[in-house]
């Protein structure tokens, strides 16, 4: 949200430490840490999906979900989105938490059976069948939102976003047509933890999001770099000229 | 309309008001509520203006519509003031006679009263129905009093006086202050303290701070805030002031579904006339404060309902929720400070601090203060709105107000709280409605949804239904509610279908425990109370779906099986002339039979038949 980070800027930033506790080891992280950054920083393992470090965090998997509070009054938050706060104890893996994981997984399982990332880390769970219906055995799409993410806020152009609700969620381009806004630079498929986003090279041309995309080819080696409207994208935010970038990594 | 200059300019204007209006004069309101507008309110107002000019008394009798009056069952309701003579099922052919009869003679047309089918006594006066005579409305005490679409009205019966009272007579402390000792409790379903949200957000720095009102009312068979909206739009705009002023917000949005038309009509004509009259805008009334309003129309997804998905829904982006911390109050729409309450809510601040705290506190439970509104719907005899007090049980409001159920049916359990709410048995009839009473037994104080379900109801076709909703309304960001919702639904539709087993219900049992302990928003939270409440006290009905493949309440259709008694049946072949699939055969004048092969369920042989043979079970 970028009002968000407006907001954000107002106030001054800081660099004090706030004390938690984790499974009852008092650790220290600096305020503005999230839950799961002070964990790995402190190294507990807390499982993730749609977690990335250099994207924003929404809060999609509640893979990460960990215990805060103390008994009986505990409660299940994610830790990818949850500041740390003076005090706070947080549970990594009791029951409450270990069972929402593997309900998490088994239910992922169901949506997602291809999904190979889903089978190892639901194996390293304990889970290695799903007791829920499958619809579709070759789904991979786990719905994370990190392709969605990665093009909005790392390249910028919102080419896709999530589609719908919960019966036919998706990720699509608007009105699943071939986007204008795409630039066919292949993030979304990169960042893609169970490799869904089909895309093909042939030719000089890369197939993505229904549209094809004429590659160009370096000037002096003539190995194709990236698609002439992702150097175009690029010329527009440097204010090059485009044939700025006609030349590849290797030969510049 | 005159543009407010002072505060002597505004006692002055209402007092010419005051002086203008005879309370004697006589009143004729037409229920324009959502119940009464599709059944003719419109036609019957217009029969009113010309009878009334046929008898010459156009200009000495009023009429008005006016917002919802209660008892949808018996619409059009006719309201006639000052002697409250409350007249039920009105069409316009009986607007000549109570032209003549009542507003003439001064006589009551008896045929047009409420009837109490306990006693037999006709009810002519509104305190005499015992529909209001439970009731003690705060809320809607102004609906069937003025008319929505006048300032003029709602100016005569006081309005807008808390508004000047509290910018020219408190600071906003104080006001902050009054409306956290009223013990008032967000109405939208959450029930946090309204007071103590008011104070986070007023503490928080920052010179921008929103106020938000969240009328996207979407559960199934709820028209609470709806009426207020249509009813007493000024209401709520004054709360809203008010609650500006306190936290110190420049700037409000009421956000209202796009299916409610009139509603959005209503408030914006009534930001215009407020506006107008300098109660919105720079220097309110010439003080210090400035604050002006802006309809924002939600595109129908239920989900927006949820408050960090309504702002993201006004901001622009996908009506999603997204994770608390930070809450609203601490950074809301476009990441500054913001107040979302509830219509009904809002609707409750300006008589909390005209009256003050300690008068609303009076009312209610322990820890629910107050009056709540509920829509009453279902299997219940005067179908309506009611305003109770918290701690009203459920057996006065069903039984009492409601008038019990439809043909005397047995009582099966009452859905509280829309679509995520649970279904309520008998056993805890004599409960006392507030927030924590109702989470005890597993359902929730939800918008004030109330759905009473007789003994034709299929406890886990309800389930099913609930599901189905919820599934549909879900919007799929966090994997539990996503997935869960869908299991749940497949679930269903096997159990509903005859192919369940007893499996599924430790399956759905799980999903309940994973989805409301590890959703994002309320709605994948609470979405398990219809199927855990069920589970609890309905379970014998599963097992019958489960184990013996049978339908209880013969409402599952697959599950149904029909045959003909062969002693009964007289061969009329009435039914195998209705029978759209030819299920049914036999000799004329004998027994015939239904080839369970081919029916389908449908139970038009059911019907037709006039000798009770054919069996459904």
């Amino acid at each position: 949200m970028p009002f968000q980070k407006l907001a954000d800027q107002v106030k001054a930033p800081t660099i004090e430490e706030v004390g938690i506790y984790i499974n009852g080891i008092f650790v220290r992280a600096p305020q503005e840490f999230t839950v799961l950054q002070a964990a790995r920083a402190n190294g507990f393992e807390i499982p993730t999906l749609c977690y990335h470090r250099d994207l924003p965090s929404e809060g999609h998997c509640r893979l990460c979900v960990v215990e805060i509070g103390e008994a009986p009054r505990t409660r299940l938050v994610n830790s990818c989105t949850y500041p740390v706060e003076k005090g706070l104890k947080v549970q990594t893996h009791s029951d409450k938490v270990m069972q929402a994981r593997r309900i998490v997984l088994e239910l992922l399982m169901a949506r997602a059976p291809a999904a190979e990332l889903i089978k190892e880390l639901a194996a390293e769970h304990g889970i290695h069948e799903t007791r829920f219906h499958i619809d579709d055995p070759q789904e991979r799409c786990i719905l994370c939102g990190l392709c969605v993410r990665t093009c909005k806020e790392i390249v910028g152009v919102s080419a896709i976003s999530m589609a719908n609700r919960t019966p036919e969620k998706q990720v699509a381009t608007p009105f699943k047509e071939a986007s204008e806004a795409c630039i066919g630079c292949g993030s979304c498929a990169f960042i893609c933890p169970t490799n869904v986003i089909p895309y093909t090279e042939k030719d000089g041309v890369r197939t993505i999001w229904g549209r094809n995309f004429e590659l160009q080819a370096c000037k002096v080696c003539g190995n194709y770099i990236e698609p002439k409207a992702q150097l175009e994208h690029w010329a527009q935010l440097t204010g090059d000229p485009v044939e700025t970038f006609f030349v590849c990594r290797d030969c510049r | 309309m005159p543009k407010i200059e002072s505060i002597d300019h505004l006692t002055e204007y209402r007092r010419k008001l005051k002086a203008s209006r005879d309370p004697k004069q006589p009143t004729v309101l037409v229920c324009g509520g959502p119940g009464c507008l599709p059944l003719g309110s419109e036609e019957v107002a217009e029969a009113f203006k010309g009878a009334l000019a046929e008898k010459g008394l156009d200009g000495k009798v009023i009429l008005k519509t006016c917002g919802c009056q209660g008892l949808c069952a018996k619409g059009v309701k006719v309201l006639i003031r000052p002697e409250e003579i409350a007249y039920q099922k009105v069409t316009t052919q009986d607007v000549p006679e109570i032209v003549e009869q009542t507003l003439v003679g001064g006589a009551v047309v008896d045929r047009l009263v409420y009837q109490d089918p306990a006693t037999g006594d006709l009810c002519a006066h509104k305190g005499e129905v015992p529909f209001y005579k439970g009731q003690d409305p705060m809320v809607l005490r102004k609906l069937d009093l003025v008319d929505p679409e006048s300032l003029d009205d709602y100016l005569s019966v006081g309005g807008y006086r808390t508004l000047r009272k509290v910018l020219f007579s408190m600071t906003p402390d104080e006001v902050i202050d009054q409306v956290e000792r009223s013990g008032l409790r967000g109405r939208g379903g959450g029930g946090f303290p309204t007071g103590r949200k008011w104070r986070i957000c007023r503490e928080e720095e920052g010179a921008v701070k929103f106020i938000i009102c969240n009328g996207d009312e979407g559960d199934p068979g709820a028209f609470m805030d709806r009426a207020v909206m249509e009813g007493d739009p000024h209401a709520v705009i004054e709360g809203m002031i008010v609650g500006a002023y306190a936290i110190g917000a420049s700037q409000g949005y009421i956000y209202v579904r796009h299916e409610y038309p009139l509603a959005v009509k209503r408030l914006r004509l009534a930001i215009d006339q407020a506006r107008e009259f300098g109660f919105l805008g720079n220097n309110i009334l010439r003080s210090k404060f400035s604050f002006d309003l802006k309809i924002s129309q939600g595109a129908g997804a239920f989900v927006c309902g949820e408050e960090t998905a309504l702002m993201a829904s006004i901001e622009g982006f996908i009506g999603e929720p997204s994770p608390r911390p930070p809450y609203p109050a601490q950074a809301g729409l476009f990441g500054l400070p913001t107040i979302i309450n509830n219509v009904e809510t809002w609707a409750n601040v300006p008589e909390i601090i005209n009256l003050g705290p300690e008068w609303y506190a009076a009312q209610g439970t322990e820890a629910s203060k107050g009056t709540k509104v509920f829509s009453l719907v279902g299997a219940v005899n005067n179908t309506g709105l009611v305003e109770v007090p918290m701690g009203t049980t459920l057996r006065q409001i069903i039984f009492d107000l409601g008038g019990g159920l439809h043909n005397g049916h047995p009582f099966k359990a009452v859905q509280t709280g829309g679509p995520s709410g649970g279904c309520i048995p008998e056993q805890f009839l004599e409960l006392p409605v507030d927030y924590d009473s109702l989470q005890q037994v597993g359902s929730i104080m939800g918008s004030g949804g109330m759905i009473v379900m007789d003994n034709t109801s299929c406890m886990v076709d309800v389930a099913r239904y609930f599901i189905g909703f919820l599934h549909a309304e879900s919007c799929g960001k966090c994997t539990p509610c996503r997935e869960g919702l869908t299991q749940l639904k497949y679930l269903y539709e096997e159990i509903t279908n005859g192919r369940g087993e007893m499996e599924h219900l430790t399956l759905m049992e799980d999903l309940c425990q994973a989805m409301a302990s590890a959703s994002i928003c309320g709605l994948g939270q609470s979405a398990v109370n219809p199927v855990r409440s069920t589970l609890k006290y309905f379970r014998h009905e599963y097992e019958a779906h489960i184990k013996d493949k049978k339908c209880p309440a013969l409402v599952c259709r697959p599950l149904l099986k029909y045959t003909i008694d062969p002693e009964t049946c007289t061969g009329c072949l009435a039914c195998v002339r209705e029978c759209p699939v030819g299920a049914i055969s036999g000799v004329k004048k004998e027994a015939q039979e239904i080839d369970q092969e081919i029916c389908i369920k449908c139970g038009l042989c059911y019907e037709t038949c006039q000798f009770d043979a054919v069996v459904r079970e």
